[in-house]
């Protein structure tokens, strides 16, 4: 990482505990340059997150203060920490399991009371501590420890989710396209309100040793060729769009 | 001195009020729903934040999360809420989070007699979370006491850093009576100390002191396994044992401070009846019928119910022919007391969703006199 974003590192800390070709570190370092860009003060911000790969971003990264909870319970005790202080600056940073599946109910309600959170979901449609098992974000057929004949079941679309439940702002972005990814989390960071940034991060460990997309090489070109933007997408006719994942802004009611 | 007439549930609010708490958030559930109602009108006229959440464990996280940022926060539930919010309670004893959970017990198991009365949820709030971790669990006898003890919960969870229970029932929280609040009233604030380490103590039973939230003291908070620092050490049998072995002699080390008891009549007692909450009562009005027949039989009232006071009953066994537990359980505490005392221990448990009325408890008293 750059000099300039050792400040907003834990001192002390010298590596992350994530596997080679994970996703996670590019959203670790996109979310404090977001924070750099903006100079925000780490010292009115709280990190909160779950269990789970992701729930390590923060905790123990960066430095400030992280509140590192029980399995899906990282927005209710994020919205108490806002609630109490409303001067903190509170991101909620988990995986898909976390925050859409076991805290899904969490993630609805925080929309809907407009809670003043920034939501990131760092999705890698899997279980990936726990050795990849099937979530809520694995596509349809995908092969999981769990679905070792394919997923059944459909995936949950957590943009459409969280603005149908009243969220501010919602955004999905890939790490691979990190210079949107950082704006979208500038916005989150300024907007009022609840704000939702769902990330594909490759997990090439336990997704993609399932689905012949065993080296961080093939998962990254797969989400590169798998995402594509809401402007491409508005000219590709539905059959072109089967497969893929739309990334860009779904403001509220634009989408 | 000013008076006042309550209900248990609503003198509960006022203890809470009077001792700091300024955060709270529940989810409605019979008996207890009255306290989220009252507290929700209070708090806007004092100043609190009121959250009804989605479910008993949002509500929990977010108490935790709200005395992170520096609140004196409570939560109050019944039975099957209790349950779900085990798991918050024990992330509670493992971050050492001050927080209060009031359990206004139900008659269970499951969603059972809404309600109606018990006092069945005595071992879940010792046992209900995984791993091995101490709370401190207050029983109240009155509405006077349940606001007395809500004070003393909140300064017992401040002073010890750990989640305090008020473990009152149905009966208690439903009942009018007269409470009488005076001036002084001691009300302790959580130890702060900039720059210590905020999980770890040079002594092994330690209290450290507590950072808040939005101070720049960039405090490292987790569930798992972690160093005096707050560091994440998840393969450490040293730092586990180190850390396991102070969240409980915390608590257990401090126990005669923590523990509060009173005793009726014991003296001379042969027959002694242990008891605690609306039972107590029950019990008291027996032992003092008895007592005008000049039976040897005595009380002793537990208004802490964990940390066990082992002690105190290994005195009480070693004098006693017999310990008469009541209780509405199938003897929860009962199998506490017979841990530490060799003399017999006889049970008298009442699970119907009714109270127990003095008049069974003479009853029964009369087959050891």
């Amino acid at each position: 990482m750059p000099r300039d974003m050792q400040q907003y590192l834990r001192p002390g800390l010298t590596s992350t505990p994530f596997c080679p070709g994970c996703g996670h570190g590019i959203l670790m370092g996109l979310i404090l340059r977001a924070i750099h860009q903006l100079e925000l003060n780490m010292d009115e911000m709280l990190f909160v997150s779950g269990i789970g790969c992701a729930a390590w971003i923060p905790s123990p990264h960066f430095n400030a203060d992280t509140l590192h909870t029980l399995h899906g319970r990282a927005i209710p005790a994020a919205t108490g920490a806002k609630m109490f202080n409303p001067k903190l600056r509170v991101v909620v940073v988990g995986g898909d399991g976390d925050l859409a599946d076991i805290g899904g109910n969490h993630l609805i309600h925080a929309a809907r009371r407009s809670m003043d959170l920034t939501v990131i979901c760092a999705s890698n449609m899997v279980y990936g501590m726990t050795g990849g098992q099937v979530s809520s974000t694995t596509s349809v057929g995908a092969f999981t420890q769990t679905t070792t004949q394919g997923n059944p079941y459909q995936s949950l679309n957590l943009c459409k989710l969280v603005i149908a439940a009243g969220a501010t702002y919602a955004a999905r972005h890939s790490v691979t396209e990190p210079f949107a990814l950082i704006a979208s989390i500038k916005k989150a960071l300024q907007i009022n309100g609840f704000c939702f940034i769902e990330v594909l991060s490759p997990c090439p460990t336990q997704f993609g040793r399932h689905n012949q997309l065993d080296t961080p090489v093939a998962m990254i070109k797969n989400l590169m060729e798998t995402c594509i933007t809401k402007k491409k997408a508005k000219k590709l006719s539905p059959e072109e769009l089967k497969g893929k994942i739309i990334t860009g802004e779904f403001t509220n009611g634009a989408d | 001195m000013v008076r006042y007439y309550l209900s248990g549930n609503e003198a509960i609010v006022e203890g809470a009020i009077r001792a700091g708490c300024r955060y709270y958030a529940g989810y409605p559930i019979t008996p207890s729903t009255e306290i989220m109602e009252r507290i929700s009108v209070r708090f806007n006229e004092i100043g609190g934040v009121f959250m009804q959440m989605e479910d008993e464990i949002a509500s929990i996280c977010s108490v935790i999360g709200a005395s992170w940022a520096g609140a004196k926060a409570m939560t109050a539930t019944s039975g099957p809420g209790f349950s779900l919010m085990q798991e918050g309670i024990g992330y509670a004893a493992m971050t050492e989070t001050p927080i209060v959970v009031v359990d206004v017990q139900r008659a269970g198991p499951s969603t059972g007699q809404a309600t109606r009365v018990a006092s069945g949820d005595i071992m879940q709030a010792k046992w209900g979370s995984s791993g091995d971790y101490q709370v401190i669990a207050v029983s109240p006898w009155s509405v006077q006491e349940a606001y007395e003890q809500t004070i003393n919960a909140f300064n017992l969870a401040e002073k010890y850093r750990v989640p305090v229970l008020l473990l009152t029932e149905e009966a208690i929280g439903h009942l009018r009576e007269r409470v009488d609040v005076v001036k002084d009233i001691e009300i302790f604030n959580r130890r702060k100390k900039p720059g210590a380490a905020p999980f770890g103590s040079e002594e092994r039973d330690g209290v450290p002191p507590m950072p808040t939230f939005g101070e720049g003291a960039k405090v490292l908070v987790t569930g798992s396994t972690h160093d005096s620092y707050g560091f994440r050490k998840t393969d450490d049998p040293l730092v586990q044992d180190r850390l396991v072995s102070r969240l409980n002699e915390k608590i257990i080390n401090n126990r005669e401070k923590i523990i509060d008891y009173e005793d009726y009549y014991l003296e001379d007692a042969t027959v002694v009846v242990i008891s605690y909450g609306i039972t107590a009562r029950s019990s008291l009005f027996a032992i003092e019928a008895l007592r005008a027949e000049e039976r040897k039989i005595g009380m002793l009232r537990l208004k802490t119910l964990w940390p066990f006071p082992d002690s105190l009953k290994r005195n009480i066994g070693a004098r006693a022919n017999v310990l008469f537990v009541p209780e509405m359980n199938k003897g929860q505490v009962a199998g506490e007391v017979r841990k530490y005392v060799s003399c017999p221990v006889v049970t008298f448990t009442q699970t119907n969703g009714e109270v127990i009325y003095p008049d069974a408890i003479i009853e029964q008293l009369r087959r050891y006199l």
